[in-house]
Formats: C-alpha cells, structure tokens, sequence
C-alpha cells in the first residue's frame, strides 16, 4: 500500500468542512508555516524535489526561486484550477473534496511568496466546485484564517476564485494570467516571464492545484521526508486519474516509481482491463503526449518494467517513451480504433487553438480533416504522409505548447500504428465495422 | 428592449457583481468579466444578447467590443438564444472511448433535433462540448451546473424527463439562486 500525503482523510465524512479538516491536522501546518522564514519554506519546497503536477513538471521551488521581489510591488500567486487536458480530473475530485487542503497550499505559497492577494482560477465548467472554494474560503476568513492578522500572526492576506469561461488553453500559464486580466486567453510571448511580469504586469507565480496541495505535507514533515519517497528526480506522490477501458477507473495517489503494469492490473489500482480484454495502448500523461502500444508502456525497449516516473515514463525520447505529463492515464483496449481516438483528440486542439499562430490555428484544422477524411473511407496513403509532415510543421513553432501537443498525438499514432492507418486506407469497405469503441451495453437494436 | 423589461440585475446581483469587481487591484475591475458574464447568462435568460453585453461593459466601465471579444472567445457563453435546459455532452477521446457517440445519437434521435440545435418547443439545446474533467465517469454530460455520470440511455431518459418537469430550468452553469452576495 503507498503512501498517502494528499488523499488520507479524502473518505472522513464532512471533510470538505472546515472543522473536521481542522480534526484531522488541517491548518496546524500553517501555523508551523507562520513560524517559519518565507525563504525557509521556499528551501523546503526546493529540498522536496516536488515538480509541477499540471503537466510540465518544472521544478516548483525553483520556479518559487525566479520570483522577482522588487520594492513596493505586489506579487501574486495563481492557482491553475483550470484542468481541461482530456483525461484529468484529479484537481477537480482534490477541490470538490478538499477545499481546505487547497486554502491551506495558497496560504502558505503566498507566505512564502510575499503575496498580499491571491487567486484561484478555476474552470467556468467546474461552477459547482467554484461555489464549493467560495463556501470554504468564507469559512477560513470567519475562522481568522484568512484576512486581516491570521491566527493572531500579523500577517494580512486575501484569497479570491475566480472562475474561466470554456477555454482549455486558458491551463497555459500566460494565457491564464490575460484571462484573470480579463482577456481573450491568448498566450504571451515569453520572456518576460511571469516570474517578473505576470498579472497586471507584477511578479506572478502559476502553480497547479495538486503543487500546491502538495505543500502541505511537504512543509509539516520536511522537504528531506518528502523527498525520500518516489524514485531519482521524481519525488513524492503524484495523482493518477485513471479512465478507459479500465475496470476501476478513478483518482490514484501513488507513490512515484509504481511498476505501470502494477498500476494497470493489481487490485489496488485499476484492477486490469474490462471485459478481461487485451489492453492495446494508453496515453500515460494527458492527450497530449505520446500514445504507446501496451508492450512499450509496459515495459522500456530494453525489457525491464516502465515505472510511473517522469523519467521512465520518458525512457527512450519519443522513439519509445511517452511523459508523466498531468496524470491523465487513459487505457485503451484491443478494439479500440487509434485512428477514431486520434481524430476525437485533433477535433479537440482544433476546437481549443486558440488562433494567434498560423501553423496550429490551420494545422490543427487541417489534421482533423484529413483524419476525417481517413475515417470516411476516402483517404490515401499519402494522406498520412501528409499528416505526419503537418505535426512536423507545428512542433516547436508556435507561441504556446498547444502546438506541440497537438502535433505529439498525430506523430505517436503514426509512428506506432501505421499500419492501422494503411489498413483505414486499403480497405474502407471494413471502416464501419471498424469504427470500435466500446458500446454501451443496452442500445436498442436500431442503434446496435 | 423596450422600457418595460430594462436591461438590469436585480439589487442582490447587482450586490454580488460590486463585491466581485472588488476582489481585483483599483482599476482593474474588467477582470471581474468572466465571472459577471456567467452571472449575466443567468440573469438574462440563458443567452448573451448585444444589449445585455452592453450593460456589463457599462458596469465594468469598459468599452462594449472589450465585452463582445471576450463572450465571443469564451465557449461557455451563448451569442445566440438558447433552450431551456442546455444540455453538454462531453466527446472528447475518454468519453468517446466509453459510448459517448451512441449518447449523442440517442439524444438526437429522441429529441429530434441534431446536434447544436434547439427543440421547436424551446425546451431543450443539445451541444457536443469537449473534456469537463469527468473521464473516469465517462460517458457524461452537464446540464446547468450539474454533471450527470456514467451514463446509460435510461439515466438519460431519467435526466430528460427531470429537466420537463423542473420549474427553474437550469439554463445557466451560474445557479440563479446564486445570483447574490
């Protein structure tokens, strides 16, 4: 059984509630936090080897480190909330649940920080989870936890949620910030960074939700102890959303290092593939990254196990390997069309770019319609060498990393399943048939 | 518009929209926008209409274009009047791994409409929208603020006859009884 740093009390009853958050430790560590000197908590998140959770993986104490502090301005921390990577959903069951530990994070980020305000910017969407934060951060201020002098330390500080409007690149750090601004989520050209200029132009720092959560424990037990749980560079737990063709399909909280395949089959995670069918792939990190065929996911092209890790998730670059990425493990099993799955994931980015660079507002457009067309049963062969020399155009060439991660699903489904793509193309006749997902289990014959 | 129905928040939204607009540095009240056109969406029926874009940028102090690039970004605003309950259906890849594609046609085939459209009795808007952070309960859809999970065509049915039979339809992911400070 891991170790569980976030999810432990996930099950009490009432927990979302503050005084039984309070029964189970919440806010002791922020107590522990204001005794503490803000750069003594930012040495402890750094010891921690904690890596931003949304998806990049970027070392939080160091990016807490680039934080500009000139005099007289104010910095800010935001709180990304704005999980749309199709399948994650590990913020959204955290927040639901645990409002507190997430109040509890920001208080002490900003602590650490020097952040007189703060946000969390959540996903319009999430609007039942968005008055679940407001409800919370009400009660931490009625209890003296946030506002004026908290828990009698002197210290002054404010929390705010906000909500987004439907827009998955507004997870982009600084399409993020345009939006809490107030703007189209149009990403900016970086540098400056937000780091020196972020919201209404002052020092800002973007973290995920699970980062920030993840504070908690790393500042009750020590960097040091956080430190030693997971594997090499990936330290600490991470939070697994679990979807597909899996017969226990959730939020895992492991302990980075996992065996994957211990993670796909054993009881205690997802419990093997439904239907007792073959697993056939899976997008380890979120649709953005690679997609692998199972025996490559399971295990490294020298036959030793995959782990759960940003660095064996990685093994092999893009020939091989995959990222951790956000956590979104999406399974798929031995029926399952990669080329319908890929179209779903293009028809996103499409639908998601959000116009300002020209190789991913057309590109993406055009990936879809080819792919499409592939499905119709009207593609050619060199239709896929066309879809491949497409994400080729995109990779690297556009503002944000939206272009990239349209372009990585496009180049691992090639790569790994051509020949399924050739077959799409050789024989459209058997393309309905073809067309497999799963269906659900009670459709009417005329649906059938 | 005429004079007898003015475009105006109730004094309780109007309450909330200044405590929100509050939340943000001096002169930095557009960032109150996003949270104030949900707000708006509920207020005024579902839809945001010209007028009614006009009236938040009066309330921001912004210029109206400020107002309609943002709506007009955003998916979650409606440019156009919409049904009653509008209902989501999530199609991205994890959703439509798990049926998703049968959901929709169902839907379509029960509601007569297709996708993007509105039932002649105004009762209803079907929309495909992409990834609400519901995979591991896929196949889904929202309707207001509410998701509905696992889907089967019985729960759908279920769902449907529920939204007929609701006094307040949930035509806004902001709850109207939402609509104070």
């Amino acid at each position: 059984m891991g170790r569980k740093l976030l999810t432990q009390h996930i099950d009490v009853p009432g927990i979302r509630q503050l005084n039984t958050y309070r029964q189970h430790g919440g806010y002791e560590t922020l107590k522990k936090a204001l005794t503490m000197k803000p750069d003594d908590i930012v040495e402890e998140v750094k010891k921690s080897g904690l890596r931003g959770r949304g998806g990049a993986g970027f070392p939080t104490g160091m990016k807490w480190g680039f934080l500009a502090k000139p005099e007289g301005v104010p910095r800010y921390l935001v709180c990304n909330a704005d999980e749309s990577e199709p399948g994650t959903f590990k913020d959204r069951y955290m927040m639901e649940r645990l409002p507190h530990l997430l109040i509890e994070g920001m208080a002490i980020g900003s602590l650490a920080l020097g952040c007189r305000t703060s946000y969390i910017y959540i996903r319009g969407e999430l609007m039942y989870v968005f008055h679940i934060l407001q409800e919370a951060i009400d009660e931490a201020y009625a209890a003296g936890l946030l506002g004026k002098n908290i828990l009698g330390s002197g210290w002054d500080f404010d929390l705010h949620v906000h909500c987004g409007g439907g827009a998955y690149i507004c997870g982009e750090e600084t399409a993020l910030i345009e939006s809490l601004e107030g703007k189209r989520g149009n990403p900016r050209i970086k540098p400056p960074f937000p780091a020196i200029k972020g919201v209404w132009d002052c020092p800002t720092v973007v973290n995920n939700v699970e980062s920030i959560m993840a504070v908690v424990p790393i500042i009750r037990d020590g960097g040091d102890a956080y430190a030693q749980i997971g594997v090499g560079k990936s330290t600490g737990t991470k939070l697994i959303s679990a979807c597909g063709h899996l017969k226990k399909p959730g939020v895992y909280e492991i302990e980075l290092g996992l065996p994957v395949e211990e993670f796909i089959y054993s009881d205690e995670y997802c419990g093997g593939i439904r239907n007792d069918k073959k697993l056939k792939a899976v997008v380890a990190g979120g649709s953005s990254v690679p997609i692998l065929p199972a025996e490559l996911i399971l295990k490294l092209a020298n036959g030793e196990p995959r782990l759960m890790s940003y660095e064996s998730l990685a093994d092999g670059g893009f020939a091989s390997g995959t990222m951790l990425g956000s956590g979104g493990f999406i399974a798929m099993d031995e029926d399952t069309s990669i080329v319908k799955n890929l179209w779903t994931f293009t028809r996103f980015y499409h639908h998601e770019s959000c116009g300002q660079c020209s190789p991913c507002r057309e590109g993406t457009g055009w990936m879809e319609k080819i792919l499409h067309k592939i499905l119709d049963g009207h593609g050619t062969l060199a239709d896929v060498d066309l879809l491949w020399e497409i994400q080729s155009k995109i990779e690297g060439k556009t503002i944000c990393p939206l272009g990239d991660a349209a372009a990585w699903p496009v180049a691992s489904a090639i790569r790994h399943f051509r020949a399924e793509f050739e077959e799409y193309v050789k024989n459209p006749s058997a393309i309905r048939r073809d067309h497999h997902y799963y269906r659900l289990n009670n459709l009417s014959p005329e649906f059938a | 518009m005429s004079d007898s129905n003015p475009i105006k928040f109730s004094d309780e939204a109007l309450a909330l929209v200044h405590k929100i607009i509050a939340r943000y540095p001096e002169g930095r009240q557009k960032s109150a926008i996003l949270p104030v056109l949900h707000m708006a969406q509920a207020e005024f029926g579902g839809w945001l209409s010209a007028p009614v874009m006009d009236y938040v940028a009066g309330l921001l102090s912004i210029q109206p274009i400020e107002v309609y690039e943002v709506a007009s970004f955003y998916t979650m605003f409606n440019l156009k009047p919409v049904g009653k309950c509008v209902i989501e259906v999530c199609r991205t890849g994890p959703c439509w791994l798990m049926g998703a594609e049968d959901i929709v046609q169902y839907m379509e085939k029960k509601l007569g409409i297709r996708e993007g459209e509105t039932t002649a009795d105004g009762m209803f808007t079907l929309k495909t929208v992409e990834c609400l952070a519901s995979c591991g309960t896929a196949p889904m859809l929202q309707i207001g603020e509410t998701y509905h999970e696992k889907l089967t065509l019985e729960k759908v049915d279920s769902i449907l006859d529920t939204c007929r039979r609701e006094v307040v339809t949930p035509v806004s992911h902001w709850r109207k009884d939402k609509l104070k400070a």
